[in-house]
């Protein structure tokens, strides 16, 4: 069978290193220009030109109707390949071969001008996505009418509440009629109607025989809507099969090839510890509050992440802040240090920052951490080391913790213990009504 | 049966609930049947196109080029009192001042022609120009949220942008024809209409593609240097008074004129007088004119093309 879409040998590599801000000024550039040459004959080293692959060799095919799921840490590429794919970004070798109409929404919305009426917004969006003038105008009335906001689609949409406004934007993308259709994650926000409208979207673009190509990083929404998926990391297929398999491989992959010993990382040479020039990562431990460096957490206990880092250039507001991911990698919560120290420029030598996070807060099952140190405004990210550690939070069935009495399975990705209050007003009838039978609601 | 959520809603509907209306307008465009083509609709590959002028794909986005027009044009003066009416308010504001001062105090030459008329002439042609270099040289950086989201040709940004700067050209215009007309009723100053009338399409077509190389230039530059968009307005204004804008170009001495006729913009406002008010137009201005907007056009492709692929990382 003929695939919908071929991608063969792509690859795309991004510069990184030599410039160092986003971008540059007249004047870096053209003494930089004068003094390369002279450089090169003082011996003195070319400039490195640090370059990486965000997509590197990437070859698959996806056949008529089939709906998969691409998946992958932070920086695995995922979002690499939706960008060439819808043509933002041109590839550095390869091709992408496309045998049908793609569209493709990183976002809903696209161009939408705050001043411009709800009608005029339709035209311009529908014609930034990729529709025709005499096809936005034949669906116009079914635009508006799923949109549900008749009555105001002569109103600036400034004047749109965010729901309204998503509503009409979705509205739009929805009555876009592509072949193959790429859907980012980052479309799954919004309100809970809004994520049930798309992921609805999905099952009925599945059931018609149209193609889908859907990002994500929540294994859940993957295995649910997707009979296919593509496992990227540093920028390569490492699976591609049945989306359920795959999910496995991915969650089975990240503890082991990362941390060996899951409570705590070293690195004693600081020529290879993660970071640049002005700090760099030394260690990152799970304690607990009597200092043992443990990967196991009673969940009514409070537990630390320790960051050891060094400051080798003053100067810097370096503020350490902790991602933590549980187990299907939905990001549960960044931390960061706002004391007052952390704000104020750290001088040179060595830290420990530590983060508590209190007992009967976290949910029991694997915790896994990604630490970073970051300069805010401008924003300057020394490192930021991805699932550098991972702990256990094991539950406690001795009824102090946050499920009481209550035995079976809690969901929820955290598991506060709350204080709770409750009023009681005797009602009059009470007594009378405890004798009777019918009951009270 | 349709849930509808409202904000605030607090109660979480399940996936189930979700509206038949959706299910329904999709089931509607479903496909029938595919067959795929034998050759790819397209081929995405490292583009190793020198230009990023390619005449069949601005003409498959033609659409998008009105409604981004359309949207900058609506957009543009929308909480302003009185709206349109700066499109001509400026270039008759400014008509008024260099008339007061240039024209009755200076006594600067016109040639032959009402100060006023010859003034506003070259005001309204030169603000496309200088608007539009600005206004394109900001269009990409402006639109950095269309550029990391969606394909379409990038150069359709400037040129939606020169597309208004066309519209207050054609406005400005007409407030001209009412300029001279009330000159002939007023002053019984007769402006002679020649054949050179003929030549004001190509005046306007040439004048135009010069302000978009340029517009495109510095959009390419601006992406990567934004020192370009600090420097622009000064560069602009020294452009201005080295053109022949509120003077004649015959008041430059006769030995440095063929060096002045160099500007380009020498042979652009020249031409559109000669051929809306008959006076002469220079043939060698013209020439040159022509002559770097060729150029400048091929400039633009090339270096808009380079730099076109890194936009959606650096913007």
């Amino acid at each position: 069978m003929k695939p919908i879409i071929k991608v063969q040998n792509l690859s795309k590599e991004y510069r990184i290193g030599t410039v160092q801000a986003p971008y540059a000024n007249w004047r870096e550039a053209l003494s930089g220009a004068v003094r390369i040459p002279f450089r090169r004959r003082n011996g003195e080293p070319a400039p490195r030109q640090e370059t990486i692959w965000a997509l590197k060799d990437v070859n698959f095919e996806i056949q008529l109707g089939e709906v998969v799921g691409i998946i992958g840490r932070n920086g695995a590429g995922k979002s690499t390949l939706l960008k060439l794919l819808s043509r933002v970004i041109e590839p550095t070798t390869g091709r992408i071969d496309l045998y049908g109409r793609i569209g493709s929404l990183l976002e809903v919305g696209t161009g939408f001008h705050p001043e411009l009426t709800g009608r005029e917004n339709v035209f311009l969006n529908g014609a930034i996505i990729g529709m025709r003038r005499a096809e936005i105008e034949r669906k116009f009335d079914e635009i508006v009418a799923f949109s549900e906001i008749e009555k105001f689609i002569d109103t600036p949409v400034k004047w749109y509440s965010s729901g309204m406004y998503l509503r009409l934007a979705f509205s739009v993308s929805a009555h876009l009629e592509p072949e193959i259709l790429i859907l980012d994650e980052v479309l799954a926000v919004g309100d809970t109607g809004f994520q049930i409208k798309c992921f609805n979207k999905m099952q009925e673009i599945h059931k018609q025989g149209r193609t889908l190509l859907f990002v994500s990083h929540s294994l859940q929404a993957i295995t649910r809507f997707c009979e296919r998926a593509i496992y990227l990391s540093d920028g390569r297929i490492v699976d591609d099969g049945p989306a359920k398999v795959v999910a496995d491989t991915y969650l089975g992959s990240g503890l082991q090839t990362t941390a060996e010993p899951l409570p705590e990382r070293k690195w004693d040479d600081p020529q290879r510890a993660p970071g640049n020039e002005i700090a760099r990562l030394r260690a990152v431990r799970v304690r607990t509050e009597e200092g043992v460096v443990t990967g196991m957490i009673d969940i009514r206990r409070p537990v630390g992440i320790e960051m050891e880092y060094e400051v080798l250039q003053p100067g810097f507001v370096l503020a350490p802040n902790l991602h933590f991911f549980n187990q299907e990698r939905i990001y549960l919560f960044v931390t960061a240090d706002n004391d007052a120290d952390a704000r104020h420029p750290r001088p040179v030598g060595r830290y420990k920052s530590t983060a508590w996070i209190p007992g009967n807060f976290l949910s029991n099952g694997t915790l896994v951490v990604n630490a970073a140190l970051t300069t805010p405004e401008p924003t300057i990210i020394h490192f930021h080391e991805i699932e550098v550690v991972a702990f256990e939070v094991v539950d406690s069935l001795e009824g102090d913790s946050a499920r009481g009495d209550y035995k079976g399975q809690m969901p929820g990705v955290i598991r506060p213990k709350l204080p709770w209050t409750t009023q009681y007003t005797p009602s009059p009838q009470a007594e009378e009504c405890l004798v009777g039978e019918g009951s009270v609601v | 049966m349709t849930v509808t959520t409202r904000e605030g809603s607090s109660s979480l509907p399940q996936p189930d609930t979700a509206p038949a209306a959706l299910a329904q307008a999709l089931v509607n465009h479903s496909l029938a049947r595919v067959d795929l083509p034998d050759e790819p609709l397209a081929t995405i590959q490292p583009n190793k196109s020198w230009s990023a002028f390619n005449g069949r794909e601005l003409w498959a986005h033609r659409e998008l080029l009105y409604f981004l027009t359309l949207r900058d044009l609506k957009t543009r003066y929308k909480q302003t009192l009185i709206g349109v009416v700066w499109v001509v308010l400026q270039p008759l504001l400014m008509t008024l001042i260099f008339t007061v001062f240039l024209g009755l105090l200076v006594r600067v030459p016109s040639a032959g022609l009402p100060y006023p008329v010859f003034v506003y002439s070259g005001l309204l042609s030169w603000m496309f120009i200088s608007g539009g270099i600005i206004g394109c040289g900001a269009s990409i950086t402006g639109n950095a949220n269309l550029l990391t989201k969606v394909y379409f040709p990038r150069v359709l940004l400037p040129a939606a942008y020169l597309g208004t700067k066309l519209v207050d050209f054609f406005i400005s215009s007409v407030i001209l024809g009412i300029l001279i007309l009330i000159y002939r009723v007023v002053f019984h100053y007769q402006v002679v209409v020649t054949w050179k009338l003929a030549a004001l399409p190509f005046i306007v077509g040439l004048m135009t593609l010069f302000t978009l190389s340029i517009g495109v230039l510095v959009a390419s530059l601006n992406v990567k240097y934004r020192d370009v968009g600090v420097a622009l307005p000064v560069l602009i204004q020294l452009w201005m008074f080295t053109s022949p804008i509120v003077y004649p170009p015959n008041l430059v001495p006769e030995r440095w004129r063929n060096l002045y006729s160099l500007n380009p913009i020498v042979g652009l406002i020249q031409g559109f007088r000669g051929a809306l008010l008959g006076t002469e137009i220079p043939r060698l201005a013209l020439a040159v004119s022509v002559i770097m907007t060729i150029i400048l056009m091929a400039c633009a492709a090339f270096i808009f093309r380079q730099t076109e692929k890194g936009f959606a990382d650096i913007v």
